[in-house]
């Protein structure tokens, strides 16, 4: 009898140690802990980002007695709203759902909380779940964790797998390939209702996300030796690659796809290039991961299971920067190509990703640390990554590896392994382009690249002018700012291994 | 004795109140005007002078806070003469016969006006000055204006901005005007238009802006039927820079006719018709009671709403943002959100000196305005 207590009593001490260690290890979000603390999470105005955040929020503040507040501003004002208030120390916001770029700005001013100890500490995160580029680029600032990845953000083409069959045309390889399908499939009904398609449409749209998609085109181009290599300036010297035979021939097909497409691209941003395509109106789209779950949007799509996904297309001539002119792929020139042509897929943006702001009180900042974590916890980001109007894209090995999440979400299985398939090959690409992430990305890219761009296409600059102003408009910030601090911000931020 | 030695107290008590008594009346106008002073000091003065130096400095963000470095005037030789001359100022092209014809007409004019009044009974020195210079700035306006759009250039902020200004507020002052003439003959309906009328002014510019985005948009939206059935399904409005800035100029008239078709509504309700009553007695035609009594009547109203709607249209911001973000390329970028958009990337520096080279041409074309139509428009009544 005494043994068979004694047996029971471990039994009970096992079980009540293993249920103290799994509440501790959950993080801290399995009480009520938080009861009368509110957490003022500001991100861009949705639906995309802010759309899952405001969803779990209830379940949040359910489990752990926090009031989650989410506050949206246009994705322009985002960089400077956040600045301004860091930096009067009006602290209005607690955490951010933002762009990891702009760390670049942040992190050195003292502005964002360390999260390496804390991330750490957390095994409900599964910190070494996460892809190992989105742990180093979208959360790591000189060796410590600074943001919590919400999503990955690669960018691919999408084309009508059931177009392209039909008419004997295989998926684009080279930017030469998309231009001609596009032409091929323009001012066709591609979608049975009478009316003339398009046979590819991009956002194009001035002051919104359109100039990543030129730095798509243009990475084929400028970089072809591995990710070192930078795709922006010369490592050596700080000078842009904007005024280069690459920067040409990708403004050149940029100019060509603006003719290819709605009437109104000039004026569209990615929320209309999406909804044209997965309304069937498009052969062709340029895009981050968003559309391959918006596709099977029964609600919203109507060329389900019709859609494929690929690397960036490439080029077979790029640019040598030993002569200064596009020379044809080669062993030396082009290690990393497929087929004598080289793909360089172009991680723009780097995935929307959470942090915290250092001047929050110290409950605050656990409050929002926990709740950044339990929207990237797998439990809820495996669902929220198939989930088109989340804006999340895939970034966990475990998004990659299991396949029920996507099936369950309505895309079958060929589907679910060409869309993860694409992001992987460019994921695991040697040769993928890392997005800028020095002091005042927003003016590099925002600013002085996107206004000579939406100047390009509206023909008030040639092509000439437009390499001309983006150069002068970089050089002359990068000698305000100081070249050498520079210099040395982009090369560390190209030193990350992978 | 009791009485006296009380009225030589008061005597003594109002000796020592009087000279304070005395100084609180003479400081009285002061001190009544001192709150307003300071609210204006503190509200706009002060402000004022905190953006002129900020204009003039670089802003840095530093750990723990910003750092204001002085740079001279680098902000302004940046848009005026630098790397951002071409978004400010526009670039010109080599003029064309009809650019020089209009070139030459209009400063024939200001020449003509400037003699005529330098002939004139009423010159004064300061008067002539002030009006070479204000002919020598609008000629430079005028200037800059042919060489960016008559040629093969194409305009700044600034030009598209005096353009806007310009084709909205006289667009929206005839058809205020007619308007507001219809409305006070009487046909029937004319009160439930009177409030009809006024509607689009009730809308916030952001809610206007996106009706006409999708009033423009050829492709799709509610005038859809209407564009498929002329065949301009492939064509758009907003991808060519004058299709674009037409769009924002009919949303901005849409939107502002009705405030100054109401202002010119009360005007001509207050007018007396004894006038009217006797000029149609005398034979006189509708178009003669119009131009010879109503329109002098109603001119210093005119002028009053003209001048709030120039300085009003020069902010123009909303229109161009929400339609296009102020493209296609920066063609429908007016001053303000050229500003605007340098802040964003956190040039504050930059974006001040915007905001004052605004500031000046508003200010410019107030007080020639005031000063020449105006003051002479009022003292004629």
């Amino acid at each position: 009898m005494s043994r068979h207590l004694a047996r029971a009593l471990v039994l009970l001490v096992t079980a009540v140690v293993a249920i103290t260690a799994c509440t501790n290890g959950s993080s801290s979000s399995s009480n009520q802990s938080f009861s009368g603390t509110t957490i003022r999470v500001v991100t861009f105005t949705g639906p995309q980002i802010a759309e899952p955040l405001q969803r779990r929020a209830p379940d949040f503040e359910k489990a752990t007695g926090a009031k989650v507040q989410i506050i949206t501003v246009p994705f322009s004002d985002l960089y400077q709203k956040l600045l301004t208030d860091f930096a009067t120390k009006t602290n209005s916001y607690d955490a951010t759902v933002f762009d990891p770029q702009w760390m670049g700005d942040y992190v050195p001013s003292g502005y964002l909380e360390d999260l390496t100890n804390r991330v750490q500490a957390d095994s409900a995160l599964q910190w070494n779940d996460i892809a190992p580029f989105f742990r180093d680029f979208s959360a790591t600032f000189k060796g410590k964790v600074y943001t919590i990845p919400l999503d990955g953000d690669f960018q691919m083409v999408y084309y009508r797998k059931d177009l392209f069959t039909k008419d004997g045309i295989a998926p684009p390889a080279t930017w030469d390939d998309y231009i001609a399908a596009a032409k091929h499939f323009q001012g066709k009904d591609l979608n049975g209702d009478g009316k003339a398609d398009y046979g590819s449409c991009l956002a194009m749209k001035r002051s919104a996300q359109s100039y990543w998609a030129w730095i798509s085109i243009a990475s084929a181009y400028l970089q072809s030796q591995g990710t070192k290599q930078g795709a922006f300036f010369n490592t050596d010297t700080m000078q842009p690659l904007t005024s280069s035979a690459g920067a040409a021939a990708a403004l050149d097909v940029y100019k060509q796809l603006s003719k290819i497409g709605p009437p109104e691209q000039l004026n569209q941003d990615v929320g209309d290039s999406r909804g044209l395509f997965v309304t069937g109106r498009c052969a062709l789209s340029l895009d981050w991961g968003d559309i391959g779950p918006l596709a099977v949007d029964p609600t919203q799509s109507k060329v389900q299971d019709k859609v494929g996904a690929i690397i960036l297309p490439g080029s077979k001539k790029v640019f040598d920067r030993s002569t200064n002119q596009l020379a044809d792929c080669n062993a030396t020139l082009c290690p990393y190509a497929t087929n004598g042509v080289n793909h360089a897929p172009f991680a723009a943006f780097g995935g929307w990703s959470g942090a915290i702001n250092k001047a929050a009180p110290a409950k605050v900042k656990d409050a929002a640390f926990a709740f950044l974590s339990y929207m990237s916890q797998p439990a809820q980001s495996s669902q929220d990554v198939t989930i088109g109007k989340t804006g999340f894209n895939p970034y966990r090995t475990s998004h990659f590896t299991n396949q029920g999440p996507w099936l369950s979400s309505g895309m079958s299985a060929s589907a679910a392994s060409d869309y993860l398939g694409a992001i992987q090959s460019s994921l695991q690409s040697p040769n993928m382009v890392l997005d800028l992430r020095i002091p005042q990305t927003a003016f590099y890219q925002q600013t002085a690249l996107d206004t000579a761009l939406a100047q390009f296409l509206a023909g008030e600059l040639s092509q000439s002018q437009t390499m001309a102003q983006i150069t002068d408009q970089w050089n002359k910030k990068t000698d305000e700012i100081g070249r050498t601090a520079q210099l040395d911000a982009y090369r560390s931020s190209l030193s990350i291994t992978k | 004795m009791s009485s006296l030695a009380s009225s030589r107290a008061s005597r003594m008590v109002s000796a020592t109140w009087r000279p304070f008594g005395a100084r609180l009346d003479r400081s009285a106008g002061a001190v009544f005007i001192l709150p307003a002073v300071v609210v204006i000091l503190g509200f706009s003065v002060f402000p004022l002078l905190a953006s002129l130096y900020v204009s003039l400095s670089r802003l840095k963000f530093v750990a723990g806070g910003v750092e204001l470095k002085f740079v001279g005037f680098d902000n302004y030789a940046k848009l005026l003469f630098g790397i951002d001359r071409p978004h400010l100022l526009g670039v010109a092209g080599p003029l064309t016969a009809i650019g020089i014809a209009v070139l030459v007409a209009i400063y024939g004019l200001f020449a003509y006006l400037l003699f005529r009044y330098a002939r004139g009974p009423n010159r004064t020195i300061g008067g002539l000055i002030g009006r070479v210079i204000t002919t020598a700035i609008a000629g430079a306006l005028v200037w800059l204006t042919v060489n960016t759009i008559l040629t093969s250039g194409r305009p700044g902020t600034l030009v598209v901005t005096l353009v806007y200004v310009a084709v909205d507020v006289s667009v929206q002052y005839l058809l205020g005007l007619g308007l507001a003439l219809l409305v006070v003959q009487h046909l029937p309906g004319r009160r439930f238009f009177r409030v009809v009328f006024l509607l689009p002014m009730m809308i916030t510019p952001v809610g206007v802006a996106y009706l006409f985005r999708m009033l423009v948009d050829t492709s799709k939206g509610p005038l859809y039927p209407l564009y498929a059935h002329f065949g301009l399904t492939d064509v758009s409005w907003v991808i060519n820079p004058w299709g674009a800035r037409l769009a924002v100029m009919v949303g901005d008239v849409w939107q502002w006719t009705p405030f100054i078709f109401i202002v010119l509504l009360a005007a001509i309700e207050t007018l007396p018709h004894e006038l009217t009553e006797a000029a149609v007695v005398d034979g006189a035609t509708r178009w003669q009671v119009f131009w010879r009594i109503t329109f002098p009547q109603i001119l210093p109203a005119t002028t009053t709403v003209v001048l709030i709607r120039i300085i009003e249209g020069f902010k123009i911001v909303d229109l161009p943002n929400v339609l296009t973000n102020g493209g296609p390329g920066t063609a429908t970028e007016s001053l303000t959100l050229h500003a605007y958009t340098i802040w964003r990337a956190l040039d504050i520096g930059g974006s001040a000196a915007v905001a004052y080279i605004l500031l000046i041409v508003v200010t410019f074309v107030g007080v020639s305005y005031v000063n020449l139509f105006r003051r002479r428009a009022t003292a004629a009544v």
